[in-house]
Protein backbone atom coordinates (compact mmCIF):
# COMPACT_ATOMS: atom_id res chain seq x y z
CA UNK A 1 0.00 0.00 0.00
CA UNK A 2 2.85 2.33 0.76
CA UNK A 3 4.01 1.62 -2.79
CA UNK A 4 0.65 2.61 -4.23
CA UNK A 5 1.00 5.84 -2.31
CA UNK A 6 4.49 6.42 -3.73
CA UNK A 7 3.08 6.15 -7.24
CA UNK A 8 0.22 8.44 -6.33
CA UNK A 9 2.64 10.85 -4.68
CA UNK A 10 4.40 11.56 -7.96
CA UNK A 11 1.12 12.19 -9.74
CA UNK A 12 -0.04 14.44 -6.92
CA UNK A 13 3.12 16.51 -7.16
CA UNK A 14 2.45 16.97 -10.86
CA UNK A 15 -1.19 17.82 -10.21
CA UNK A 16 -0.27 20.34 -7.54
CA UNK A 17 1.99 22.06 -10.03
CA UNK A 18 -0.96 22.46 -12.41
CA UNK A 19 -3.32 23.27 -9.54
CA UNK A 20 -5.82 26.02 -10.33
CA UNK A 21 -5.33 25.67 -14.06
CA UNK A 22 -6.50 22.08 -13.81
CA UNK A 23 -9.60 23.02 -11.84
CA UNK A 24 -10.61 25.68 -14.29
CA UNK A 25 -10.21 23.57 -17.42
CA UNK A 26 -12.03 20.69 -15.81
CA UNK A 27 -15.00 22.89 -14.97
CA UNK A 28 -15.52 24.14 -18.49
CA UNK A 29 -17.42 21.26 -20.02
CA UNK A 30 -19.79 20.48 -17.13
CA UNK A 31 -20.73 24.14 -16.94
CA UNK A 32 -21.32 24.22 -20.67
CA UNK A 33 -23.57 21.16 -20.37
CA UNK A 34 -25.38 22.83 -17.52
CA UNK A 35 -25.97 25.98 -19.49
CA UNK A 36 -26.91 24.23 -22.74
CA UNK A 37 -29.15 21.52 -21.34
CA UNK A 38 -30.17 22.78 -17.93
CA UNK A 39 -31.02 26.33 -18.87
CA UNK A 40 -31.14 26.42 -22.62
CA UNK A 41 -32.98 23.28 -23.56
CA UNK A 42 -34.66 22.22 -20.38
CA UNK A 43 -36.01 25.46 -18.99
CA UNK A 44 -39.61 24.97 -18.08
CA UNK A 45 -39.53 21.18 -18.44
CA UNK A 46 -40.81 19.46 -15.37
CA UNK A 47 -40.16 15.79 -14.60
CA UNK A 48 -42.41 14.25 -11.96
CA UNK A 49 -42.31 17.35 -9.86
CA UNK A 50 -38.59 18.16 -10.14
CA UNK A 51 -37.28 20.86 -12.39
CA UNK A 52 -35.12 19.70 -15.28
CA UNK A 53 -32.22 21.60 -13.80
CA UNK A 54 -32.36 19.58 -10.60
CA UNK A 55 -32.76 16.48 -12.69
CA UNK A 56 -29.79 17.10 -14.91
CA UNK A 57 -27.22 18.23 -12.30
CA UNK A 58 -26.62 14.78 -10.78
CA UNK A 59 -26.31 13.41 -14.31
CA UNK A 60 -23.67 15.99 -15.17
CA UNK A 61 -21.85 15.16 -11.94
CA UNK A 62 -21.81 11.47 -12.84
CA UNK A 63 -20.59 12.40 -16.29
CA UNK A 64 -17.88 14.69 -14.93
CA UNK A 65 -16.76 12.04 -12.49
CA UNK A 66 -16.57 9.55 -15.34
CA UNK A 67 -14.57 11.68 -17.76
CA UNK A 68 -12.15 13.16 -15.27
CA UNK A 69 -11.46 9.86 -13.50
CA UNK A 70 -11.01 8.04 -16.77
CA UNK A 71 -8.72 10.66 -18.24
CA UNK A 72 -7.03 11.43 -14.94
CA UNK A 73 -5.88 7.84 -14.66
CA UNK A 74 -5.91 6.68 -18.27
CA UNK A 75 -4.50 9.56 -20.23
CA UNK A 76 -1.76 10.08 -17.66
CA UNK A 77 -0.79 6.44 -17.76
CA UNK A 78 -0.94 6.33 -21.55
CA UNK A 79 1.48 9.24 -21.76
CA UNK A 80 3.74 7.77 -19.07
CA UNK A 81 3.79 4.43 -20.77
CA UNK A 82 4.06 5.24 -24.46
CA UNK A 83 5.46 8.74 -24.58
CA UNK A 84 7.55 9.47 -21.49
CA UNK A 85 8.38 5.77 -21.09
CA UNK A 86 8.63 6.44 -17.39
CA UNK A 87 6.16 3.64 -16.72
CA UNK A 88 9.01 1.23 -17.57
CA UNK A 89 10.75 2.52 -14.49
CA UNK A 90 7.73 1.65 -12.36
CA UNK A 91 7.68 -1.82 -13.89
CA UNK A 92 11.33 -2.29 -12.93
CA UNK A 93 10.80 -1.10 -9.36
CA UNK A 94 10.58 -3.75 -6.66
CA UNK A 95 6.89 -3.25 -5.93
CA UNK A 96 3.87 -5.47 -6.33
CA UNK A 97 1.75 -5.24 -9.44
CA UNK A 98 -1.35 -4.65 -7.32
CA UNK A 99 0.24 -1.60 -5.74
CA UNK A 100 1.27 -0.36 -9.15
CA UNK A 101 -2.25 -0.76 -10.51
CA UNK A 102 -3.82 0.90 -7.47
CA UNK A 103 -1.33 3.74 -7.51
CA UNK A 104 -1.99 4.48 -11.13
CA UNK A 105 -5.78 4.40 -10.61
CA UNK A 106 -5.75 6.56 -7.49
CA UNK A 107 -4.74 9.72 -9.30
CA UNK A 108 -7.85 9.27 -11.43
CA UNK A 109 -9.97 9.03 -8.31
CA UNK A 110 -8.38 12.15 -6.85
CA UNK A 111 -8.87 14.12 -10.05
CA UNK A 112 -12.41 12.78 -10.48
CA UNK A 113 -13.39 13.78 -6.96
CA UNK A 114 -11.77 17.19 -7.29
CA UNK A 115 -13.60 18.00 -10.50
CA UNK A 116 -16.97 16.68 -9.43
CA UNK A 117 -16.82 18.40 -6.09
CA UNK A 118 -15.80 21.66 -7.75
CA UNK A 119 -18.73 21.37 -10.12
CA UNK A 120 -20.98 20.37 -7.27
CA UNK A 121 -20.14 23.61 -5.50
CA UNK A 122 -21.06 25.58 -8.61
CA UNK A 123 -24.26 23.55 -8.94
CA UNK A 124 -25.21 24.15 -5.32
CA UNK A 125 -24.94 27.88 -5.87
CA UNK A 126 -27.42 27.57 -8.71
CA UNK A 127 -29.73 24.99 -7.27
CA UNK A 128 -29.46 24.78 -3.48
CA UNK A 129 -32.18 22.11 -3.18
CA UNK A 130 -29.86 19.29 -4.17
CA UNK A 131 -29.43 16.88 -1.34
CA UNK A 132 -25.83 15.93 -0.68
CA UNK A 133 -25.52 13.21 1.91
CA UNK A 134 -23.14 10.38 2.64
CA UNK A 135 -24.93 8.14 0.11
CA UNK A 136 -24.34 10.66 -2.63
CA UNK A 137 -20.65 10.88 -1.77
CA UNK A 138 -20.41 7.10 -1.62
CA UNK A 139 -21.93 6.83 -5.08
CA UNK A 140 -19.56 9.51 -6.33
CA UNK A 141 -16.54 7.70 -4.91
CA UNK A 142 -17.63 4.43 -6.48
CA UNK A 143 -18.14 6.14 -9.83
CA UNK A 144 -14.66 7.65 -9.68
CA UNK A 145 -13.09 4.33 -8.71
CA UNK A 146 -14.88 2.45 -11.46
CA UNK A 147 -13.90 4.80 -14.25
CA UNK A 148 -10.37 5.34 -12.96
CA UNK A 149 -9.79 1.60 -13.22
CA UNK A 150 -11.41 1.57 -16.64
CA UNK A 151 -8.96 4.31 -17.63
CA UNK A 152 -6.01 2.28 -16.37
CA UNK A 153 -7.27 -0.78 -18.22
CA UNK A 154 -7.66 1.17 -21.45
CA UNK A 155 -4.19 2.71 -21.10
CA UNK A 156 -2.61 -0.68 -20.49
CA UNK A 157 -4.33 -2.14 -23.53
CA UNK A 158 -3.59 0.81 -25.81
CA UNK A 159 -0.78 0.41 -28.28
CA UNK A 160 -0.78 4.05 -29.32
CA UNK A 161 -2.17 7.42 -28.41
CA UNK A 162 -4.82 6.98 -31.09
CA UNK A 163 -6.08 3.85 -29.36
CA UNK A 164 -6.85 5.99 -26.35
CA UNK A 165 -8.76 8.49 -28.48
CA UNK A 166 -10.67 5.67 -30.17
CA UNK A 167 -11.58 4.27 -26.78
CA UNK A 168 -12.79 7.70 -25.75
CA UNK A 169 -15.05 8.19 -28.71
CA UNK A 170 -16.32 4.61 -28.84
CA UNK A 171 -16.99 4.07 -25.16
CA UNK A 172 -17.02 7.35 -23.26
CA UNK A 173 -18.76 9.54 -25.81
CA UNK A 174 -21.88 7.35 -26.16
CA UNK A 175 -22.07 7.04 -22.41
CA UNK A 176 -21.85 10.80 -22.04
CA UNK A 177 -25.09 11.28 -23.90
CA UNK A 178 -26.88 7.99 -23.33
CA UNK A 179 -25.92 7.04 -19.79
CA UNK A 180 -29.06 8.45 -18.22
CA UNK A 181 -27.36 11.79 -17.86
CA UNK A 182 -29.63 14.14 -19.77
CA UNK A 183 -32.90 12.24 -19.96
CA UNK A 184 -34.89 9.86 -17.86
CA UNK A 185 -34.76 6.20 -18.82
CA UNK A 186 -38.49 5.96 -18.26
CA UNK A 187 -38.97 8.08 -21.35
CA UNK A 188 -37.20 5.81 -23.83
CA UNK A 189 -38.54 2.68 -25.59
CA UNK A 190 -38.13 -0.52 -23.61
CA UNK A 191 -35.55 -2.10 -25.94
CA UNK A 192 -33.25 0.88 -25.78
CA UNK A 193 -33.78 1.14 -22.08
CA UNK A 194 -32.35 -2.33 -21.50
CA UNK A 195 -29.49 -1.59 -23.83
CA UNK A 196 -28.68 1.48 -21.78
CA UNK A 197 -28.58 -0.57 -18.60
CA UNK A 198 -25.42 -2.16 -19.97
CA UNK A 199 -23.58 1.13 -19.58
CA UNK A 200 -21.94 1.65 -16.21
CA UNK A 201 -22.60 5.38 -16.36
CA UNK A 202 -26.35 4.71 -16.44
CA UNK A 203 -26.08 3.18 -13.00
CA UNK A 204 -23.97 6.04 -11.68
CA UNK A 205 -26.55 8.53 -12.92
CA UNK A 206 -29.43 6.57 -11.46
CA UNK A 207 -27.79 6.24 -8.11
CA UNK A 208 -26.49 9.78 -7.86
CA UNK A 209 -29.78 11.25 -9.04
CA UNK A 210 -31.82 9.29 -6.54
CA UNK A 211 -29.43 10.34 -3.78
CA UNK A 212 -29.45 13.99 -4.84
CA UNK A 213 -33.23 14.14 -5.12
CA UNK A 214 -33.66 12.26 -1.85
CA UNK A 215 -35.55 9.42 -3.52
CA UNK A 216 -35.33 5.68 -2.67
CA UNK A 217 -31.84 4.52 -3.60
CA UNK A 218 -31.41 1.96 -6.40
CA UNK A 219 -28.96 -0.32 -4.59
CA UNK A 220 -29.12 -2.70 -7.53
CA UNK A 221 -27.36 -0.05 -9.60
CA UNK A 222 -24.81 0.34 -6.84
CA UNK A 223 -24.03 -3.37 -6.94
CA UNK A 224 -23.81 -3.39 -10.72
CA UNK A 225 -21.37 -0.52 -10.56
CA UNK A 226 -19.39 -2.43 -7.98
CA UNK A 227 -19.34 -5.42 -10.33
CA UNK A 228 -18.04 -3.18 -13.13
CA UNK A 229 -15.32 -1.94 -10.79
CA UNK A 230 -14.26 -5.49 -9.98
CA UNK A 231 -14.26 -6.43 -13.66
CA UNK A 232 -12.08 -3.45 -14.61
CA UNK A 233 -9.77 -4.14 -11.70
CA UNK A 234 -9.32 -7.78 -12.63
CA UNK A 235 -8.97 -6.89 -16.30
CA UNK A 236 -6.31 -4.31 -15.42
CA UNK A 237 -4.46 -6.80 -13.26
CA UNK A 238 -4.44 -9.41 -16.01
CA UNK A 239 -3.24 -6.95 -18.61
CA UNK A 240 -0.50 -5.69 -16.30
CA UNK A 241 0.64 -9.26 -15.67
CA UNK A 242 0.88 -9.77 -19.39
CA UNK A 243 2.86 -6.58 -19.93
CA UNK A 244 5.35 -7.17 -17.17
CA UNK A 245 7.02 -10.49 -16.55
CA UNK B 1 30.82 -17.77 -5.97
CA UNK B 2 28.15 -17.32 -8.58
CA UNK B 3 28.48 -14.89 -11.46
CA UNK B 4 26.79 -11.51 -11.51
CA UNK B 5 25.06 -12.38 -14.77
CA UNK B 6 24.58 -15.80 -16.32
CA UNK B 7 22.76 -16.03 -19.62
CA UNK B 8 22.24 -19.36 -21.29
CA UNK B 9 20.55 -20.23 -24.54
CA UNK B 10 18.69 -16.94 -24.71
CA UNK B 11 16.39 -16.37 -27.69
CA UNK B 12 13.95 -13.65 -28.56
CA UNK B 13 11.78 -13.59 -31.66
CA UNK B 14 9.67 -10.73 -32.83
CA UNK B 15 7.06 -12.01 -35.26
CA UNK B 16 9.31 -14.80 -36.47
CA UNK B 17 12.43 -12.64 -36.70
CA UNK B 18 15.30 -13.72 -34.47
CA UNK B 19 16.47 -10.67 -32.55
CA UNK B 20 18.45 -12.56 -29.90
CA UNK B 21 19.83 -15.78 -31.26
CA UNK B 22 21.11 -18.31 -28.77
CA UNK B 23 22.96 -15.95 -26.50
CA UNK B 24 25.30 -17.38 -23.86
CA UNK B 25 27.20 -15.02 -21.62
CA UNK B 26 28.68 -14.81 -18.15
CA UNK B 27 29.73 -11.67 -16.38
CA UNK B 28 31.75 -11.62 -13.18
CA UNK B 29 31.17 -9.52 -10.13
CA UNK B 30 32.92 -6.18 -10.49
CA UNK B 31 33.39 -6.42 -14.23
CA UNK B 32 32.96 -3.53 -16.65
CA UNK B 33 31.52 -5.26 -19.67
CA UNK B 34 30.37 -3.77 -22.95
CA UNK B 35 28.10 -4.94 -25.71
CA UNK B 36 29.27 -3.48 -28.96
CA UNK B 37 27.06 -3.72 -32.00
CA UNK B 38 25.46 -1.80 -34.83
CA UNK B 39 21.88 -0.50 -34.85
CA UNK B 40 19.43 -3.31 -34.53
CA UNK B 41 21.99 -5.85 -33.28
CA UNK B 42 19.77 -6.64 -30.32
CA UNK B 43 21.60 -4.76 -27.56
CA UNK B 44 18.55 -3.05 -26.13
CA UNK B 45 16.45 -6.17 -26.44
CA UNK B 46 19.06 -8.09 -24.45
CA UNK B 47 19.07 -5.46 -21.73
CA UNK B 48 15.28 -5.33 -21.61
CA UNK B 49 15.20 -9.07 -21.05
CA UNK B 50 17.82 -8.83 -18.31
CA UNK B 51 15.86 -6.10 -16.57
CA UNK B 52 12.45 -7.85 -16.64
CA UNK B 53 10.88 -5.54 -19.21
CA UNK B 54 10.69 -8.09 -22.01
CA UNK B 55 9.93 -11.77 -21.87
CA UNK B 56 12.46 -13.97 -23.67
CA UNK B 57 11.16 -16.55 -26.14
CA UNK B 58 13.40 -19.13 -24.50
CA UNK B 59 16.53 -19.41 -22.41
CA UNK B 60 17.52 -18.56 -18.90
CA UNK B 61 18.91 -15.51 -17.17
CA UNK B 62 20.32 -15.40 -13.66
CA UNK B 63 21.23 -12.14 -12.01
CA UNK B 64 23.32 -12.55 -8.90
CA UNK B 65 22.04 -16.11 -8.81
CA UNK B 66 18.37 -15.13 -9.03
CA UNK B 67 16.28 -16.39 -11.93
CA UNK B 68 14.81 -13.36 -13.70
CA UNK B 69 11.80 -15.21 -15.09
CA UNK B 70 10.93 -16.95 -11.83
CA UNK B 71 11.59 -14.20 -9.32
CA UNK B 72 11.28 -10.91 -11.16
CA UNK B 73 10.25 -9.17 -7.94
CA UNK B 74 13.47 -9.96 -6.07
CA UNK B 75 15.68 -9.39 -9.09
CA UNK B 76 14.39 -5.84 -9.39
CA UNK B 77 16.26 -4.57 -6.36
CA UNK B 78 19.55 -6.01 -7.60
CA UNK B 79 20.10 -3.73 -10.55
CA UNK B 80 19.89 -0.15 -11.64
CA UNK B 81 19.36 0.87 -15.22
CA UNK B 82 19.82 3.83 -17.50
CA UNK B 83 17.71 3.20 -20.54
CA UNK B 84 18.64 4.20 -24.06
CA UNK B 85 15.72 6.57 -24.40
CA UNK B 86 14.78 9.21 -21.89
CA UNK B 87 12.58 7.67 -19.24
CA UNK B 88 12.30 10.47 -16.73
CA UNK B 89 8.91 11.65 -15.58
CA UNK B 90 8.67 15.00 -17.30
CA UNK B 91 6.00 16.33 -14.97
CA UNK B 92 8.54 16.24 -12.18
CA UNK B 93 11.78 18.03 -11.37
CA UNK B 94 15.10 16.21 -11.30
CA UNK B 95 15.03 15.81 -7.54
CA UNK B 96 11.37 14.72 -7.54
CA UNK B 97 12.26 12.05 -10.08
CA UNK B 98 14.93 10.79 -7.72
CA UNK B 99 12.48 11.02 -4.81
CA UNK B 100 10.00 8.81 -6.61
CA UNK B 101 12.63 6.22 -7.39
CA UNK B 102 13.90 6.26 -3.81
CA UNK B 103 10.37 5.80 -2.48
CA UNK B 104 9.74 2.88 -4.81
CA UNK B 105 12.94 1.32 -3.53
CA UNK B 106 11.80 1.79 0.06
CA UNK B 107 14.48 4.12 1.33
CA UNK B 108 13.57 5.83 4.58
CA UNK B 109 12.87 9.52 4.43
CA UNK B 110 16.16 10.49 6.02
CA UNK B 111 18.14 8.12 3.85
CA UNK B 112 16.31 9.39 0.79
CA UNK B 113 17.17 13.01 1.22
CA UNK B 114 20.79 12.30 2.10
CA UNK B 115 21.24 9.93 -0.82
CA UNK B 116 19.64 12.30 -3.31
CA UNK B 117 21.80 15.19 -2.17
CA UNK B 118 24.93 13.01 -2.44
CA UNK B 119 24.06 11.69 -5.87
CA UNK B 120 23.15 15.06 -7.31
CA UNK B 121 26.52 16.21 -6.12
CA UNK B 122 28.15 13.12 -7.63
CA UNK B 123 26.71 13.81 -11.08
CA UNK B 124 27.13 17.57 -10.67
CA UNK B 125 23.46 18.45 -10.79
CA UNK B 126 23.02 20.01 -7.37
CA UNK B 127 22.35 23.40 -8.91
CA UNK B 128 19.63 21.98 -11.12
CA UNK B 129 17.84 19.80 -8.59
CA UNK B 130 14.62 21.78 -8.83
CA UNK B 131 14.51 22.18 -12.59
CA UNK B 132 11.80 20.45 -14.52
CA UNK B 133 13.12 17.78 -16.88
CA UNK B 134 12.20 19.73 -19.99
CA UNK B 135 14.20 22.70 -18.76
CA UNK B 136 17.62 21.03 -18.64
CA UNK B 137 20.03 19.94 -21.36
CA UNK B 138 20.34 16.44 -22.78
CA UNK B 139 23.55 15.78 -20.90
CA UNK B 140 21.92 16.78 -17.64
CA UNK B 141 18.98 14.47 -18.31
CA UNK B 142 21.38 11.61 -18.92
CA UNK B 143 23.24 12.33 -15.70
CA UNK B 144 19.93 12.60 -13.84
CA UNK B 145 19.08 9.15 -15.14
CA UNK B 146 22.42 7.83 -13.94
CA UNK B 147 21.84 9.35 -10.51
CA UNK B 148 18.38 7.83 -10.40
CA UNK B 149 19.70 4.40 -11.32
CA UNK B 150 22.18 4.54 -8.43
CA UNK B 151 19.82 5.56 -5.64
CA UNK B 152 19.26 2.13 -4.18
CA UNK B 153 22.98 1.27 -4.38
CA UNK B 154 22.58 -1.50 -6.96
CA UNK B 155 25.43 -3.97 -7.29
CA UNK B 156 24.79 -4.14 -11.01
CA UNK B 157 24.26 -1.22 -13.33
CA UNK B 158 22.94 -1.43 -16.89
CA UNK B 159 23.75 1.47 -19.17
CA UNK B 160 22.13 1.34 -22.59
CA UNK B 161 24.14 3.72 -24.76
CA UNK B 162 24.90 6.05 -21.88
CA UNK B 163 26.59 8.72 -23.99
CA UNK B 164 24.40 8.88 -27.06
CA UNK B 165 23.90 12.47 -28.15
CA UNK B 166 26.33 13.95 -25.65
CA UNK B 167 29.05 16.43 -26.56
CA UNK B 168 32.67 15.29 -26.28
CA UNK B 169 33.21 16.99 -22.95
CA UNK B 170 30.09 15.62 -21.30
CA UNK B 171 30.86 12.20 -22.69
CA UNK B 172 34.26 12.22 -20.99
CA UNK B 173 32.55 13.20 -17.75
CA UNK B 174 30.12 10.33 -18.02
CA UNK B 175 33.01 7.97 -18.80
CA UNK B 176 34.79 9.12 -15.65
CA UNK B 177 31.61 8.57 -13.71
CA UNK B 178 31.23 5.05 -15.06
CA UNK B 179 34.85 4.18 -14.25
CA UNK B 180 34.46 5.57 -10.77
CA UNK B 181 31.32 3.56 -10.09
CA UNK B 182 33.08 0.46 -11.31
CA UNK B 183 36.12 1.10 -9.14
CA UNK B 184 33.77 1.52 -6.19
CA UNK B 185 32.52 -2.00 -6.75
CA UNK B 186 29.55 -1.76 -9.12
CA UNK B 187 29.39 -4.28 -11.92
CA UNK B 188 28.68 -2.35 -15.11
CA UNK B 189 27.03 -3.74 -18.23
CA UNK B 190 26.89 -1.15 -20.96
CA UNK B 191 26.00 -1.14 -24.61
CA UNK B 192 27.42 1.17 -27.17
CA UNK B 193 27.96 1.52 -30.84
CA UNK B 194 30.87 3.85 -30.28
CA UNK B 195 34.01 1.81 -30.78
CA UNK B 196 36.15 4.23 -28.84
CA UNK B 197 33.76 4.07 -25.93
CA UNK B 198 34.06 0.32 -25.69
CA UNK B 199 37.82 0.60 -26.09
CA UNK B 200 38.18 3.32 -23.48
CA UNK B 201 35.94 1.81 -20.83
CA UNK B 202 35.47 -1.91 -21.05
CA UNK B 203 37.62 -4.63 -19.61
CA UNK B 204 35.79 -7.06 -21.84
CA UNK B 205 33.76 -6.47 -24.96
CA UNK B 206 31.23 -8.71 -26.63
CA UNK B 207 30.59 -7.93 -30.27
CA UNK B 208 26.92 -8.46 -30.94
CA UNK B 209 25.70 -8.96 -34.47
CA UNK B 210 22.23 -10.14 -35.49
CA UNK B 211 21.59 -11.20 -31.91
CA UNK B 212 24.71 -13.32 -31.67
CA UNK B 213 28.05 -12.73 -29.97
CA UNK B 214 30.56 -13.06 -32.76
CA UNK B 215 33.61 -12.21 -30.69
CA UNK B 216 34.33 -11.66 -27.05
CA UNK B 217 37.40 -10.64 -25.07
CA UNK B 218 39.39 -7.65 -23.93
CA UNK B 219 39.77 -4.92 -26.56
CA UNK B 220 43.46 -5.78 -26.68
CA UNK B 221 42.95 -9.51 -27.14
CA UNK B 222 40.45 -8.88 -29.92
CA UNK B 223 42.98 -6.70 -31.69
CA UNK B 224 45.72 -9.24 -31.15
CA UNK B 225 43.63 -11.89 -32.78
CA UNK B 226 43.24 -9.71 -35.83
CA UNK B 227 46.74 -8.25 -35.81
CA UNK B 228 47.99 -5.21 -33.95
CA UNK B 229 49.09 -3.39 -37.09
CA UNK B 230 46.76 -2.43 -39.90
CA UNK B 231 47.78 -1.54 -43.43
CA UNK B 232 45.31 0.51 -45.41
CA UNK B 233 45.70 0.46 -49.18
CA UNK B 234 43.85 3.16 -50.99
CA UNK B 235 43.19 1.83 -54.48
CA UNK B 236 42.90 5.22 -56.17
CA UNK B 237 39.18 5.59 -55.99
CA UNK B 238 38.41 1.87 -56.09
CA UNK B 239 37.86 1.66 -52.36
CA UNK B 240 40.20 0.73 -49.55
CA UNK B 241 41.65 -2.64 -48.70
CA UNK B 242 42.87 -3.62 -45.26
CA UNK B 243 45.50 -6.12 -44.19
CA UNK B 244 46.48 -6.93 -40.62
CA UNK B 245 49.82 -7.97 -39.21
CA UNK B 246 51.10 -8.99 -35.79
CA UNK B 247 53.87 -6.36 -35.89
CA UNK B 248 55.35 -3.48 -37.88
CA UNK B 249 58.19 -5.53 -39.35
CA UNK B 250 55.85 -7.92 -41.13
CA UNK B 251 53.64 -5.06 -42.20
CA UNK B 252 56.64 -3.22 -43.67
CA UNK B 253 57.73 -6.32 -45.58
CA UNK B 254 54.28 -6.59 -47.07
CA UNK B 255 54.28 -2.95 -48.15
CA UNK B 256 57.69 -3.34 -49.85
CA UNK B 257 56.27 -6.17 -51.92
CA UNK B 258 53.50 -3.98 -53.31
CA UNK B 259 53.64 -2.59 -56.86
CA UNK B 260 53.55 0.93 -55.41
CA UNK B 261 50.62 2.31 -57.33
CA UNK B 262 48.43 2.67 -54.29
CA UNK B 263 48.58 5.03 -51.33
CA UNK B 264 49.44 3.05 -48.25
CA UNK B 265 48.94 3.87 -44.57
CA UNK B 266 50.38 1.82 -41.73
CA UNK B 267 48.76 2.29 -38.31
CA UNK B 268 47.75 0.49 -35.14
CA UNK B 269 44.63 -1.57 -35.50
CA UNK B 270 41.57 -0.78 -33.40
CA UNK B 271 38.29 -2.31 -32.38
CA UNK B 272 36.63 -0.87 -35.43
CA UNK B 273 38.91 -2.97 -37.63
CA UNK B 274 37.95 -6.01 -35.59
CA UNK B 275 34.34 -5.16 -36.04
CA UNK B 276 34.53 -4.63 -39.76
CA UNK B 277 36.50 -7.81 -40.31
CA UNK B 278 33.99 -9.78 -38.30
CA UNK B 279 30.82 -8.37 -39.73
CA UNK B 280 31.79 -6.84 -43.03
CA UNK B 281 29.90 -3.85 -41.79
CA UNK B 282 30.96 -0.54 -40.36
CA UNK B 283 29.56 0.41 -36.98
CA UNK B 284 27.52 3.50 -37.46
CA UNK B 285 28.37 6.31 -35.15
CA UNK B 286 26.01 9.12 -34.32
CA UNK B 287 22.47 9.29 -33.18
CA UNK B 288 20.15 6.31 -33.29
N1 LIG C 1 8.90 -4.46 -29.58
C1 LIG C 1 9.44 -4.87 -30.75
N2 LIG C 1 8.67 -5.41 -31.71
C2 LIG C 1 9.21 -5.85 -32.87
N3 LIG C 1 10.51 -5.76 -33.17
C3 LIG C 1 11.33 -5.23 -32.26
C4 LIG C 1 10.85 -4.76 -31.00
N4 LIG C 1 11.89 -4.29 -30.30
C5 LIG C 1 12.97 -4.45 -31.09
N5 LIG C 1 12.65 -5.02 -32.26
C6 LIG C 1 13.59 -5.35 -33.34
O1 LIG C 1 14.66 -6.04 -32.78
C7 LIG C 1 15.87 -5.68 -33.41
C8 LIG C 1 16.89 -5.31 -32.37
O2 LIG C 1 16.51 -4.10 -31.75
P1 LIG C 1 17.31 -3.48 -30.54
O3 LIG C 1 16.59 -2.26 -30.12
O4 LIG C 1 17.54 -4.53 -29.52
O5 LIG C 1 18.69 -3.10 -31.23
P2 LIG C 1 19.90 -2.29 -30.66
O6 LIG C 1 21.09 -3.14 -30.80
O7 LIG C 1 19.59 -1.77 -29.32
O8 LIG C 1 19.98 -1.10 -31.71
P3 LIG C 1 20.31 0.44 -31.49
O9 LIG C 1 21.79 0.57 -31.59
O10 LIG C 1 19.65 1.07 -32.65
O11 LIG C 1 19.75 0.86 -30.19
C9 LIG C 1 15.54 -4.58 -34.39
O12 LIG C 1 15.51 -5.12 -35.67
C10 LIG C 1 14.17 -4.12 -33.98
O13 LIG C 1 13.43 -3.74 -35.10
MG1 LIG D 1 19.40 0.02 -28.48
Amino acid sequence: MIDAYSILWADLVALKRRGPRYLITTLVSPILYLVAFGWGLGRGINLNGTSYLEFVIPGIIALTAMTTSFNGAGTRLNVDRLYFKSFDECLMAPIGLTSLLMGKALIGVVRGLMSSVAFLIVALLISPHIHIGPQFLLGLLLTCLTFAFLGVLAALLARSHEDMAVFGSLILMPMTFLGGTFFSLSQVPVGLKYALYILPLTHSSLFLRAAALDQPLPWGSFLILLAFLMAFLVGGMMTLKKISI
Amino acid sequence: MSKMIEISGLNKNYSGKKVIDGLDLEIDHGELFGFLGPNGAGKTTAIRILTTLTKPSSGRVLINGIDVAREPASVKSEFGIVQQHLSLNRDLTISENLQLHARLHHLSKKERNQRIADLLDYVELSDHADYLIDDVSGGMKRRAMIARALIHRPKLLFLDEPTVGLDAQTRRKVWDLIRRMNVEGTTVFLTTHYIEEAEALCQRVGVLHHGRIIAIGSPLSLREKLGMIAVEMNLNGNGTEYKYFPDRVQAAQFIEGLPGTERVVMRESNLEDVFIELTGQKVLGGVT
